[in-house]
C-alpha cells in the first residue's frame, strides 16, 4: 500500500525509508539544542530545531542522513539548524558513510534569524560540496509539502543526485514572493498549475534539474535513495563546462513571456501539452534526451 | 563606492576591467600578481544570465590561468524576482556558479569576494559568501531585509526588533554585524591596497566562520554545534 512521503513528519520518513529501527540520532530533542533566537523573539523553539540528524543504513549500507521538518518554521535554515547540518557533513567527511542523505523540506533561510541563517546556509553549500569533492555521494530527496526553495534550493543542486517527486517543487524564489515583486502579471501565485509547470517535479525532470522523478511515495523514494548509493559526481572543469553548455542553451530557449510547454516542446518532450496530466511513469518515457543529459 | 574609483584605487592603470551592462569582467595586475576581477553593479540582480556570465570567467580563468587569484566584486539587490528564471532554473545557475568558484579554490585559486556596495540573500550566498574569505568596505550594506520588512514578516514590532539587534547581530543588517558572525572576516578601512594584500596573502582556504562568529561573539552557538555533532555518540 501506498504511504504519502509528503504527508509524513521528518522523522517519519527517516523511520519509513531507511532500514527499520537503523536511525541513530545525534543532538536528539532530549537535548533540546534550540534557537536563542526565537527565544529572544519570544516565539516557541523545537528541541531539535526543525532538523533531524544521525545515521542509519539503507539497503545494509552505512549512511548519514538529515531530515528538516516544513512543519517547523517551514523548515528554516536558522543558527543552529544549518550548524547541524555542517556538523553532521563535517562528521562525514572524517567517517565516510557511503552515502549522506538530505531529506530537504525548507523555505530557505529562516527570516526570523536571517543574517545567521544566510550565512548557515552558505557553509551548508560549503560542506556538501567538500563531502562531494570527497566522492562520497550526497543526495537530496524532496517531497515535502514546502518544497525546497531559497538557499536550499541552490544546496540541492550542489549535491551529486536530486530525486522529486511530482507533487514537490524545486525552485529559489517563491511564487507569493514574485507576485509581491513584480505583479500579478508576473507570476500568479494562485495559479496552481502555472506554479507546478514552473516549479515542480515533472517540469525539473524534464529539464534534467532532478536526477529521479518517483510517486509521493516513501517506498519509492527508499528505491530512488537506493539506486542513488552509487551516484557520486565529481565536480570536474569538464563536467562543469558540459553544465555551462546545457544551461547557456536552455537560456536561449526560452523568450521572456513563454511558458514551460514551450520549453518542454524545444526540449524535445513529446506531448508536451500533455505532460501536466501524465503520471509518472508516462512522463519517465517522455524524457527528452536534452533533459537526460543535463541531468548527466 | 563606484566601481571605477574602487579599480583606479585598488589597481591603478593596471586593469581592464569594463562593465557589460551590470556585468564586470576584466583582469588586473597587482604587485606583480595576475588577478581576474569579476562582478556586478547597479544593485544588480542575479539572473540566469548574470550568474551563467560570471561562471564562464571563473572557467575561462580555471582554464587559461591555473593559479591566478579571483577577485569577486560585489553589488546586487539578491536574486532576480522573475518566473521565466524560475522556470529556467535559476537556483541551478546560481548553483553553478558556486560550484565554478568552489572548483578554483580546490585547483589553488585564492578567491576573495568585496562587498563594495551591497549585498543581500540569494546574492550573496553565491558570490562573497562562496570565497575563501569576504571583505567588505566601511559603507557597504549587507542584508537579508530590512527591519521594516523584517517586522512584517515575524509579526514582531520594529521597536522591538530595533532593540535586540543592539546587543544581537542576527536580527539587523549591517556590515559590523556580519563581519561579528563571522560571515566578513574583515572592513577594509583606509588604503585598500594594503587590504587586498591582506587578503591575497592570509585568507583561509577552509571555511573558519562558524570559528569566526564565535570567536567574535556575534554567532555563539554554531562552531560549538558542529562540535558537538562531531564528538556525538
Amino acid at each position: 500500500m501506498s504511504l504519502s512521503f509528503a504527508e509524513c513528519s521528518a522523522r517519519e520518513r527517516i523511520a519509513l525509508l531507511f532500514d527499520e529501527g537503523s536511525f541513530h540520532e545525534w543532538l536528539p530533542p532530549s537535548e533540546r539544542v534550540t534557537s536563542p533566537h526565537l527565544a529572544q523573539l519570544g516565539l516557541p523553539a523545537a528541541f531539535d530545531d526543525g532538523v533531524a540528524i544521525g545515521r542509519a543504513r539503507l539497503d545494509g549500507h552505512g549512511v548519514f542522513v538529515a531530515a528538516q521538518e516544513g512543519a517547523f518554521m517551514g523548515g528554516g535554515v536558522g543558527e543552529v539548524h544549518g550548524a547541524k547540518l555542517v556538523g553532521l557533513l563535517r562528521r562525514a567527511l572524517r567517517d565516510r558513510p557511503r552515502a549522506v542523505l538530505l531529506l530537504a523540506e525548507s523555505g530557505g533561510v529562516r527570516l526570523h534569524e536571517a543574517n545567521a541563517g544566510l550565512i548557515g546556509v552558505s557553509e551548508v553549500m560549503r560542506a556538501v560540496l567538500d563531502v562531494r569533492a570527497a566522492g562520497i555521494p550526497v543526495v537530496v530527496l524532496i517531497g515535502g509539502a514546502n518544497g525546497c526553495f531559497g538557499g536550499m534550493g541552490i544546496v540541492a543542486r550542489c549535491a551529486d543526485r536530486v530525486v522529486m517527486s511530482d507533487i514537490a517543487r524545486l525552485a529559489m524564489s517563491g511564487p507569493e514572493v514574485i507576485e509581491a515583486s513584480h505583479g500579478v502579471e508576473e507570476f500568479d501565485s494562485r495559479d496552481r498549475a502555472l506554479v507546478w509547470r514552473t516549479t515542480g517535479g515533472k517540469h525539473r525532470y524534464l529539464s534534467g534539474d532532478c536526477d529521479a522523478l518517483v510517486e509521493d511515495d516513501v517506498a519509492a523514494f527508499r528505491t530512488a535513495a537506493i539506486a542513488a548509493l552509487n551516484g557520486s559526481r565529481p565536480l570536474t572543469l569538464a563536467a562543469l563546462e558540459r553544465e555551462h553548455a546545457g544551461l547557456t542553451q536552455r537560456l536561449h530557449d526560452v523568450a521572456d513571456d513563454e511558458d514551460a510547454v514551450l520549453l518542454w516542446q524545444r526540449l524535445g518532450v513529446r506531448e508536451a501539452a500533455q505532460v501536466p496530466d501524465m503520471d509518472v511513469e508516462t512522463l519517465r518515457s517522455h524524457r527528452p534526451a536534452r533533459g537526460t543529459q543535463l541531468a548527466g | 563606492m563606484d566601481w571605477t574609483l574602487l579599480a583606479q584605487q585598488l589597481f591603478g592603470s593596471a586593469h581592464n576591467i569594463t562593465a557589460h551592462g551590470d556585468f564586470l569582467e576584466g583582469s588586473a595586475e597587482f604587485e606583480g600578481q595576475a588577478i581576474t576581477v569579476l562582478g556586478s553593479t547597479h544593485h544588480a540582480p542575479i539572473g540566469v544570465a548574470l550568474a551563467l556570465a560570471q561562471a564562464r570567467v571563473v572557467l575561462d580563468t580555471l582554464a587559461r590561468h591555473p593559479g591566478a587569484a579571483i577577485l569577486l566584486l560585489i553589488d546586487t539587490q539578491g536574486q532576480q524576482l522573475r518566473r521565466r528564471d524560475e522556470l529556467l532554473g535559476i537556483n541551478r545557475a546560481m548553483a553553478h556558479l558556486g560550484c565554478c568558484i568552489d572548483l578554483a579554490r580546490r585547483r589553488g585559486h585564492r578567491v576573495i569576494g568585496l562587498v563594495y556596495d551591497q549585498a543581500l540573500s540569494g546574492g550573496f550566498i553565491t558570490s562573497g559568501l562562496i570565497a575563501d574569505a569576504c571583505y567588505a568596505l566601511p559603507d557597504a550594506e549587507i542584508r537579508v531585509m530590512r527591519i521594516p520588512a523584517m517586522a512584517r514578516v515575524t509579526k514582531i514590532s520594529e521597536q522591538r526588533l530595533t532593540e535586540l539587534s543592539k546587543t544581537n547581530p542576527v536580527f539587523a543588517p549591517g556590515v559590523q554585524n556580519y563581519v561579528a558572525m563571522g560571515g566578513v572576516r574583515s572592513v577594509w578601512t583606509g588604503d585598500l591596497r594594503q587590504g587586498l594584500r591582506e587578503a591575497l596573502a592570509a585568507s583561509p582556504s577552509t571555511d573558519t566562520r562558524a570559528h569566526d562568529g564565535a570567536a567574535r561573539g556575534g554567532r555563539t552557538l554554531a562552531e560549538s554545534v558542529v562540535q558537538r555533532v562531531l564528538a556525538a555518540a
